[in-house]
């Protein structure tokens, strides 16, 4: 257990520290959200309609951003053969590693988003909503998004790879995050169905993505 | 506590780098591999570490811990260092410490014994190669394991930092260790030799 906190512990401090990507995705994710109202114009009911899928496409894109490193960097420097080898199982320190991304990486999107609210016209309520689906769903981007980046793992300049094979997992994690806020929003759909399938996406995904980022780290290692 | 090899075998990319390769370590003894470039000596050693899958052969640590791996059983010294540059020295050392179980000599004392006290709170980032050859080398010191699969050693290394390497190989053999270490230069002890791919 005291492995495990160190790895997580580790990869937070590298992520907030000066180079460590974790202000990246949150400085893209304010970057697009503002650019957004610029491109739309000043049509304030237009916005409010597309703020929610504005925000989740932010985040979406702005996780994927620092997702390919989450195992480069510990391939590139050796650190990854010392993990394998590690009596932390595999899997375990795959789900390690994401957490501690998700905390440095897609916490502060989350963190970021009622700001963001304000830019794009959305009340108090939807506000919540959308942060409130963020909070649910983004774990679920970081997890399917591990698998990527442990099969892109071994190839340089693997992040466009990453972002190929990433992105036809996200679309549920996307339909049903922005399904949620809207129903949140303007109904006539109760907010608690796609809410539920998004969660479920989420808990499937902690299972899914160790196990299988952890199958092709062994075998990728070579 | 005896390493026994016998017949392996290792391919990679469809190539056979080496094949039929046997030996037999004791506790206490020092196994050098050498071989041109090439020939397979990093092979050897992420074959037993299990980085690498064997493709035939067997590969046993006799008296070891039934329930762990070979693997889990030894440390790794990579061509990496395995260091993180926006983390100090001191915090390097301790997440390996952490990370890999074990407190067998505090960080302060292993950073002490290769010479990198007066730089504890640099960034590794800073370090020179020979400092950083010296960090990973401390990694072995803070967690006792019975195995050291060394790749170059004394890579980068001055001849102070030779001597303190083969002296730190020799209290590990002493205290009944086996290394197995892939090297060109001589490594200051008494050691078996195991050749891959014949005479240069």
């Amino acid at each position: 257990m005291t492995a495990l906190a160190a790895l997580i512990r580790r990869d937070i401090r590298i992520a907030l520290r000066v180079g460590g990507g974790a202000l990246i995705g949150v400085l893209f994710f304010l970057t697009v959200v503002v650019l957004m109202p610029f491109a739309v114009g000043p049509d304030l009911a237009l916005l409010t309609r597309l703020g929610p899928a504005i925000l989740w496409l932010g985040a979406l894109l702005a996780s994927l951003l620092t997702l390919d490193r989450l195992f480069m960097a510990d391939h590139e420097d050796g650190s990854l053969d010392l993990i394998v080898m590690g009596r932390v199982p595999l899997e375990l320190a795959c789900a390690g590693k994401a957490l501690a991304h998700w905390l440095a990486a897609g916490l502060p999107l989350v963190v970021a988003t009622p700001v963001l609210g304000l830019l794009l016209n959305l009340d108090l309520l939807a506000t919540a909503a959308v942060a409130l689906t963020l909070l649910a769903g983004t774990p679920a981007l970081t997890f399917t998004g591990m698998i990527g980046a442990a099969l892109a793992v071994t190839l340089h300049r693997g992040g466009l790879l990453l972002a190929v094979l990433v992105l036809p997992l996200s679309i549920p994690v996307l339909i049903f995050g922005v399904a949620a806020s809207e129903a949140a929003i303007a109904g006539p759909l109760s907010f608690g169905a796609p809410f539920s399938i998004l969660c479920a996406l989420s808990l499937v995904s902690f299972v899914v993505g160790p196990f299988a980022a952890a199958a092709s780290l062994r075998h990728g290692l070579d | 506590m005896r390493l026994l090899a016998s017949s392996l075998t290792c391919v990679r990319g469809g190539r056979e780098v080496f094949s039929g390769l046997s030996f037999e370590l004791a506790a206490g003894q020092l196994l050098a591999v050498t071989g041109r470039n090439g020939s397979g000596k990093t092979s050897l050693l992420r074959l037993i570490a299990g980085l690498l899958p064997q493709a035939a052969g067997s590969l046993a640590l006799e008296g070891g811990d039934a329930e762990l791996t070979l693997g889990e059983q030894a440390h790794y010294l990579g061509h990496r260092d395995a260091l993180k540059p926006a983390l100090s020295v001191l915090e390097n050392l301790t997440f390996w410490r952490d990370f890999l179980g074990g407190e067998a000599f505090d960080a302060p004392e292993s950073l002490a014994a290769v010479g990198l006290t007066h730089a504890a709170h640099l960034p590794a980032a800073y370090l020179s190669a020979g400092q950083r050859r010296r960090l990973s080398l401390a990694r072995l010191l803070t967690v006792r394991r019975p195995v050291w699969l060394l790749d170059e050693p004394t890579n980068a290394l001055d001849t102070s930092g030779q001597d303190m390497v083969a002296g730190l190989m020799r209290e590990h053999l002493a205290r009944g260790g086996l290394i197995v270490a892939a090297t060109h230069a001589p490594l200051g002890l008494a050691a078996r030799e195991l050749r891959i791919g014949g005479a240069p």
